[in-house]
């Protein structure tokens, strides 16, 4: 399709202010002003609707189709929630009103949804208290990496390393090495962090370890079964446990990860609590924390008086601003319009019916893919690998020919040739039959007609592309073609 | 059982096929010692309930005050187009577009947007977005210190005092050392800032209008960055930029922005849309997504997420950054808000507010007492000090359903009776007359 650009035609507009400003000419000196106006599209409304519907119709989406992206939860998304977050009393709030002494009046409502989404989160995760600045999982986990690293500097003490296992995600190693951390991998053994290795690692770097990050279930979709030992492990030198919240849509209702032995936890609220992804954003990465951590949570935390709400500010341990104000806000209440409806029976039923159909479509495809851990019940996700001689990408296209997004592929990077499948809650039973259908007949596919399968997507508004090419050529504008 | 489909039958096929009798079997991996202590939440609600209980709380929030406050967080108008087209469920229910077959209105919707702000800042090119102004300011930082494998970044105190707290958290454990030059009543220090560059130096940063409104040329600061081999580093206000001279004009390596005024309501603080474009010598220090042009298997022009070597699902621990979500929603959005209003629309929402300023600054500097903070040229939003504190004043125009801008004691010491007060295309005359009479009554 033509870019938006390609369609402009000078002098056409979609929209006029009415407004008798001079020219800005007029009303600053030449030399603060640009030479030439931004060559950006000049389009009439429906140019411009037309272009960006037609754009959208390029897209598989949970709307329309089946999404098992594992580890992203592509859950469906409620409508309502849309509705809540576009009602004009907040869409329209500015973030810096609580900050006048009577501007907190005016915000009253918004403060209330802040203050319940913590409740919630809280009891949710048996943590003591949440800040929702954090503006997406990565950076949740960059906010709960510094808190660590503000409990050890109160303490009186410098910790360098952070332990990570080898089936955490790429944002863990990144996020604390952002944070001045250098990353100690620890390896798995049976789909499970490996107690002896945690053991040799701790031996190695004793007090110099200022904790771990654990995604739990793991990205092989299994329960972590030495957890009470890694806490054990940890607490002996005082070092913290962290909890990647990506797979949380696998606990709720079933196990806290307060209660367990974790320090602090971000979650996703983009993937457990039916927030829209948003073809890659905006997420929200609020990050809970126990009593040890409390003290270095970001300002403001909103407080409750009798009946009503204001911002607090003066927190002298806190480590500074993760985000401008609150996070994303609008984001937070659709999470806690999504909580609401669902209550706390209804949370741990989603968790239930996830792990239910990641489960059943496991079982289903025992013969269609090499599934490892095949013995285990597996959490929300599952992963497999492709047959011999099958690569998972072919697989992943072919489903793309079918109407199916592809599962999560070449990840985690210790499963060869891995397809991780989560099919979430909210999918029927005939999807996944139809999946595993389709999962069929490709591996037939791919075991007949090797080169068939490898031209597959052949059904969508392009064939593979050639990413050499893209990153050799680095057209990134218009204007770098 | 909402959003959820089983019937009672399928359950019961379901967990026979997988073996077990209950629901609660296919969690015997978490010992009954690990099972919730407490789980006290409410029960669900219907959706029109839930509908009402928020409809409840909106109307608690006091969003039709007349206001003046901006403060880098505007209120313009949105053309409902926008809201239409990001409503779109194919793009708001999508992910990442990690398979670039099925995802090309996305990745072509990107594309777009990285030209759109490239064209705005006036840069080579730009990348998917990042989470808002103050993590867009602190990933150009971070650009900065690895291309010149320095450690000091100079910071002019006239960047919003928000995003230099984020950067000061960002940076608090990389051992850089943040040397901020002070501002000089409301206007950035030319000289200090000049002379605090040296061959130790990995940046300087700057903001264009500055947090109180000034607007300036930092050519000749970026020319002496270029001096010392430290790249110029500038966070401008998109709106403003349809008619101030460009990053690239002044000759800047990396310009950001908070893109919020592009189409994003203000929401109580977010989502926002952080934007970085850069000049094409940096791209591989460029964080995040960024989407290029190419072709597919039959010569058919496409786009993929490229360069991805950079990120942290593949390079872990020693990727250009953490990030991994984008405000992919929150970029496509500001892409239909600037091809709605195209650049003469965009020029006419800067010029709209910097003329009511400057009505405001004629009305209110008639008042005894009350003056322009300094003489610098200014845009659409201007300091003024007042004969008292302006959190007093603003205190005290609340009753009146007024707020007439940001108190700039709050975040500069000694400050307290500067007043910055910003106007947007959604201020008119009569709000400013309303403005000025009700502050000479106080006064």
């Amino acid at each position: 399709m033509k870019t938006i650009f390609a369609k402009s035609v000078p002098g056409r507009s979609a929209w006029r202010l009415n407004s008798d400003a001079p020219k800005a000419a007029d009303m600053l000196p030449a030399g603060l002003l640009r030479q030439d106006p931004p060559r950006l599209p000049e389009c009439s409304e429906l140019d411009v609707v037309r272009h960006f519907t037609g754009l959208s119709r390029l897209n598989y989406s949970v709307d329309a189709n089946f999404y098992p992206l594992g580890s992203c939860t592509m859950k469906y998304n409620p409508k309502f929630t849309e509705y809540v977050a576009a009602l004009p009393g907040f869409s329209r709030l500015h973030p810096m009103l609580p900050q006048l002494t009577r501007g907190v009046a005016w915000a009253q409502g918004a403060l209330r949804c802040l203050y319940e989404a913590e409740q919630w989160l809280c009891e949710l995760t048996g943590m003591k208290a949440f800040t929702f600045q954090p503006m997406a999982g990565a950076n949740g986990e960059f906010a709960g990496v510094k808190l660590m690293a503000a409990y050890h500097a109160a303490k009186g003490r410098k910790r360098t390393k952070m332990l990570i296992p080898d089936a955490a995600h790429g944002t863990n190693p990144a996020s604390a090495a952002l944070a001045g951390f250098d990353a100690v991998n620890i390896e798995s053994r049976d789909g499970m962090v490996d107690p002896e290795a945690l053991a040799r690692a701790i031996a190695e770097h004793g007090e110099n370890v200022a904790g771990l990050m654990m995604t739990c279930p793991n990205t092989l979709g299994l329960m972590e079964v030495h957890l009470p030992r890694i806490v054990e492990e940890l607490r002996r030198i005082d070092a913290l446990l962290y909890y990647d919240g990506a797979n949380m849509n696998a606990i709720m209702g079933k196990m806290r990860v307060g209660d367990v032995g974790f320090d602090v936890v971000h979650l996703n609220v983009h993937k457990t609590l039916g927030t829209p992804h948003g073809g890659g954003g905006p997420g929200a990465g609020p990050v809970g924390v126990g009593e040890r951590l409390l003290p270095f949570l970001p300002a403001p935390r909103v407080i409750k008086n009798g009946d009503s709400y204001r911002l607090n500010y003066n927190l002298p341990q806190a480590i500074g601003y993760i985000g401008p104000f609150y996070g994303s806000f609008a984001v937070v209440i659709r999470a806690l319009a999504y909580m609401m409806r669902l209550g706390g029976e209804g949370l741990s039923r989603a968790s239930e019916y996830a792990v239910l159909n990641a489960n059943y479509l496991k079982k289903k495809l025992e013969d269609v893919l090499d599934i490892p851990y095949a013995h285990r019940l597996c959490a929300h996700e599952f992963v497999a690998s492709a047959p011999d001689g099958l690569h998972a990408l072919d697989i992943a296209k072919g489903l793309l020919d079918r109407g199916i997004h592809a599962p999560t592929i070449y990840f985690p990077l210790i499963v060869k040739e891995c397809l991780m499948a989560e099919p979430t809650e909210t999918e029927s039973r005939e999807t996944l039959d139809e999946y595993v259908q389709a999962l069929t007949e490709i591996v037939a596919q791919g075991k007949a007609d090797p080169q068939g399968l490898a031209a597959a997507p052949v059904s969508l508004p392009v064939r593979r592309m050639d990413e050499t090419a893209a990153a050799r050529q680095m057209v990134l504008t218009e204007d770098m073609a | 059982m909402p959003y959820i489909p089983h019937t009672s039958e399928e359950l019961q096929e379901m967990l026979s096929v997988v073996g077990v009798r209950s629901l609660d079997e296919l969690f015997a991996d978490i010992p009954a010692a690990m099972r919730p202590q407490s789980f006290d939440l409410p029960g669900g609600r219907g959706e029109a309930e839930v509908c009402a209980y928020f409809e409840d709380l909106a109307a608690q929030n006091r969003p039709d005050m007349v206001s003046f406050l901006g403060a880098g967080y505007y209120a313009h108008q949105i053309p409902q187009a926008v809201n239409a087209l990001s409503g779109r469920s194919e793009f708001y229910t999508a992910y990442t577009p990690y398979q670039a077959e099925c995802s090309q209105g996305t990745l072509q919707a990107i594309f777009e947007f990285q030209t759109a702000v490239s064209r705005l800042l006036d840069m080579d090119c730009a990348n998917a977005s990042v989470y808002d102004g103050g993590t867009a300011l602190f990933e150009a930082a971070m650009m900065a210190v690895r291309a010149t494998r320095r450690r000091v970044l100079v910071v002019d105190e006239c960047i919003n005092p928000i995003w230099r707290i984020m950067l000061g958290t960002y940076t608090s454990g990389l051992d850089l050392e943040l040397r901020l030059v002070p501002q000089a009543s409301g206007v950035s220090d030319m000289a200090a800032l000049k002379a605090a560059i040296g061959d130790d130096c990995a940046a300087v940063l700057v903001q264009n209008p500055n947090f109180f409104g000034a607007v300036a040329d930092y050519s000749e600061l970026f020319a002496r960055a270029r001096e010392h081999k430290a790249f110029g580093l500038i966070s401008v206000y998109p709106v403003m930029q349809a008619v101030l001279k460009t990053p690239g004009e002044m000759g800047a390596d990396v310009a950001v922005a908070e893109a919020q005024s592009l189409g994003q309501p203000l929401s109580f603080g977010g989502p926002y849309l952080g934007i970085m474009a850069c000049r094409k010598a940096h791209i591989r220090q460029l964080p995040g997504r960024i989407v290029g042009r190419t072709s597919d298997l039959e010569g058919r022009t496409g786009y993929v997420l490229t360069l991805q070597a950079r990120e942290q699902h593949i390079r872990r621990a020693k990727a250009t950054s953490n990030i991994c979500s984008n405000q992919a929603l929150c970029a496509l959005r500001a892409l239909v808000h600037m091809s709605l209003l195209g650049p003469s629309g965009l020029a006419r929402v800067a010029e709209s507010g910097m003329a009511l300023a400057r009505y405001a600054v004629e009305r209110l500097t008639a008042i005894k007492g009350v003056e322009l903070l300094n003489d610098a040229p200014y845009g659409n939003e201007v300091a003024l000090r007042l004969p008292v504190p302006a959190e007093q004043i603003i205190d005290r125009m609340a009753s009146k359903g007024c707020v007439p801008g940001y108190p700039v004691g709050r975040y500069f010491a000694g400050m307290e009776n500067v007043l910055l007060l910003a106007c947007t295309e959604q201020n008119d005359r009569r709000q400013i007359d309303f403005l000025a009479e009700t502050l000479g009554g106080l006064l």
